[in-house]
């Protein structure tokens, strides 16, 4: 995983709250069997003005000028600010394969689904949560300011903005030590192997239908 | 120690018992009995697991479908889209690689991977089930720990058997008293989410209480902790009783004879104890929940029957109003139009949510002897899995269907995400027993009203919703 320590860049609103993971990439683009290829049809279906499937050209599609992604000043965003409840819906982590396939790191919102939330951890994008009151005036200055920026201290645990103002934010601190060293929990997870057998076995005397298998 | 600090929900039953390790900052290394696997959230799993050189942990707790995918007609002539087809042969060949038990496309037992999951009594009391896949949070009406994850977990459980997790809060939703004559599961869940919201569950394990839930079957329960992710939840849970136990009897992977005396004495505790600390409590009435329509994108957006369509210039939260506006331009609604008065043009009756048995039942009674409306271009009705496909056909509900102008297909996923052939085209809009009314999500530009089946079935009868009760 790659690692986040401290993130400076442009800043796009997408205020809307609920957005759920069917507008972050629709269904048709889960078919794909790898991981990367995502990020063209991030929001596809607000994002371009035809109707999208995999596989196809998208220089040659029509996109909605009026999706704020599409603006050529939030090209290079790497930090998204959006409503309540973000990454509702689905399980698919392809949400966050989209978003970092953009080019975002970092989302900011007043609160994440749990599915998403675990989801972003897992693939070095930074789900960041502040209050509502300070996202809505971040995201005015962003609109007022073209190429306006943030900068994310994860070590400390602190956003910045360019008039100096800092907001600190709260983050799991197991979930920080990860992120902010790009580790593989599948590596930490197997240093505790012998445990894990340790509890198999007892758990194999006590409730032994658990493992009758599939077979 | 006072007496409380004794007492255990049900979830924190399930919780503790699967304890392998526990770090200082309160990450637990959570074991995981059950894996369900489909062919949408796994190949980058399988991927991952070959680039690091890993094996499955435990490739006997894993039980593997392809449903998302799948054509709901014309099996034998396979996939005729071919991403859709590599996403299935990938499935495939991973399970063969690793020597995973699936059940394939046209294995008579093949379905939607919360349908059979329990139909196999793969899914059993007091378990931790995962799959990739949200709607896991199905398995808790046995009550075990499910929940939906992503890839990277998917990956992680295959490699280590075991999840790190942080404990969700323990949610108590109690509804109280019976329901009225014609009010389904599915309407208890879409009141539920009306009244708590589509975040009121978010970082909790729900479990769901009361009279009424006690009084539904397993189906039903399977039903309401379904749509507990669309509550916010992660996991919903019921607890175990009579009706468990006699739902899991006898499957074919249930407990042996000689196990099965032990299994159903452990199985007994699975309750949350009498003064059990909940962190959240929620009443509802069961006399007041009427058959629900949703009028809007998000599952929250329900109203009765009988209701309107509401007016978000009287909503007094700016954001829910700001949410309002948009849902309606997109279901192309005023505000003050009764429910009643919706025209749609198609049906669906299936997905994880309704396409059991007892759903098939439910929507037959309805229409039996009668004719779909003119203007109603489609009518589908999806089987979860081929046992339930099979045993609707013994007892002659296909041909009901068929007669009322349903079109009867083959088990899957199929137009609750529009990810095979089966989809709405842009403006359609759908009367759908399936779980979620957002955006595009059974077809780009399609309108999704989320009902029962027997709500679905009427509304198909006679082309506008209408209150099943009276009709």
């Amino acid at each position: 995983m790659q690692a986040f320590t401290i993130l400076e860049g442009v800043v796009a609103p997408l205020l809307r709250s609920n957005i759920d993971t069917d507008a972050i990439i629709p269904k048709q683009f889960l078919k794909s069997i790898k991981r990367t290829g995502f990020g063209v049809n991030l929001f596809d279906e607000w994002r371009y003005l035809d109707a999208g499937f995999p596989g196809q050209d998208n220089s040659t599609r029509q996109p909605n000028p009026e999706f704020v992604l599409n603006l050529p000043r939030y090209q290079q965003a790497s930090i998204l600010l959006a409503g309540e409840n973000f990454g509702c819906g689905s399980s698919r982590e392809h949400a966050v394969w989209a978003l970092d396939g953009f080019g975002f790191r970092c989302v900011i919102a007043p609160s994440f689904a749990d599915i998403f939330n675990n989801n972003s951890f897992k693939s070095g994008l930074l789900p960041l949560v502040l209050e509502k009151s300070i996202i809505d005036k971040l995201a005015a200055a962003c609109e007022a300011n073209e190429g306006y920026q943030l900068k994310v201290d994860l070590e400390k645990q602190q956003v910045t903005a360019p008039d100096g103002e800092s907001y600190a934010f709260e983050v799991d601190q197991f979930r920080k030590h990860c992120l902010l060293n790009g580790l593989d929990d599948i590596g930490l997870t197997l240093q505790n192997e012998d445990l894990i057998k340790q509890y198999e076995a007892k758990r194999k005397e006590a409730a032994p239908w658990l493992f009758n298998g599939v077979t | 120690m006072s007496a409380t600090n004794l007492t255990k929900t049900l979830y924190d039953k399930v919780w503790d018992a699967h304890q392998v390790h526990q770090q200082d900052d309160g990450t637990v290394l959570l074991y995981i009995d059950r894996h369900l696997v489909h062919e949408v959230t796994s190949p980058q799993a399988f991927e991952g697991l070959q680039i690091a050189g890993r094996k499955p942990w435990r490739t006997d707790s894993m039980l593997a479908v392809a449903d998302h995918n799948v054509p709901t007609t014309a099996r034998d002539a396979g996939i005729e889209d071919p991403v859709s087809k590599l996403q299935v042969d990938t499935l495939d060949a991973n399970c063969d690689a690793h020597g995973i038990v699936e059940f394939k496309m046209n294995d008579h037992r093949q379905g939607i991977v919360h349908v059979i999951g329990p139909e196999q009594g793969a899914t059993l009391p007091g378990m931790t089930v995962v799959c990739g896949d949200s709607h896991t949070s199905t398995h808790g009406a046995f009550g075990a720990l499910a929940f939906g994850i992503g890839t990277s977990e998917v990956e992680h459980v295959m490699a280590t058997q075991c999840l790190l997790q942080k404990k969700s809060r323990n949610m108590l939703v109690s509804v109280d008293g019976e329901v009225g004559p014609g009010v389904t599961a599915k309407d208890i869940v879409l009141a539920i989410i009306g009244h708590i919201g589509t975040a009121g569950g978010n970082g909790s394990a729900i479990e769901f209480g009361g009279d009424a839930i006690r009084a539904l079957s397993m189906e039903g329960r399977m039903t309401v902790c379904n749509m507990a992710i669309e509550a916010g939840a992660r996991a919903g849970m019921i607890a175990v009783d009579q009706t468990t136990i006699d739902y899991v009897k006898a499957r074919p992977f249930s407990p042996s004879a000689d196990q099965w005396d032990a299994a159903i004495a452990a199985w007994r505790d699975l309750v949350s104890d009498d003064g059990a600390k909940f962190d959240k409590v929620v009443h509802i009435n069961a006399a007041d929940i009427m058959p629900q329509v949703s009028w809007g994108t998000s599952p929250e957006m329900v109203a009765g029957v009988a209701g309107v369509v509401p007016d978000p210039t009287v909503e007094t939260n700016e954001i829910k109003a700001e949410g309002m506006r948009r849902a309606l331009h997109y279901m192309d609604l005023k505000p003050g139009t009764a429910i009643a008065d919706i025209k749609i043009d198609k049906v669906f009756i299936g997905s994880c949510t309704n396409s059991r048995i007892e759903d098939l039942r439910a929507a037959a009674a309805v229409i039996k002897d009668r004719k779909i409306a003119d203007n109603v271009k489609l009518a589908l009705v999806v089987p979860g899995s081929g046992l339930v496909k099979k045993l609707a056909e013994e007892e002659g509900l296909d041909s009901i269907f068929s007669n009322a102008g349903f079109e009867w297909r083959e088990p899957g996923c199929s137009m609750c995400l529009a990810m095979n052939a089966d989809k709405l085209e842009s403006g359609e809009r759908c009367a759908s027993t399936s779980n979620r009314n957002f955006e595009g999500r059974q077809g780009q530009g399609g309108r999704t009203h989320l009902v029962s089946p027997a709500m679905a079935a009427a509304a198909a009868i006679a082309g506008h919703f209408v209150d099943v009760r009276s009709f």
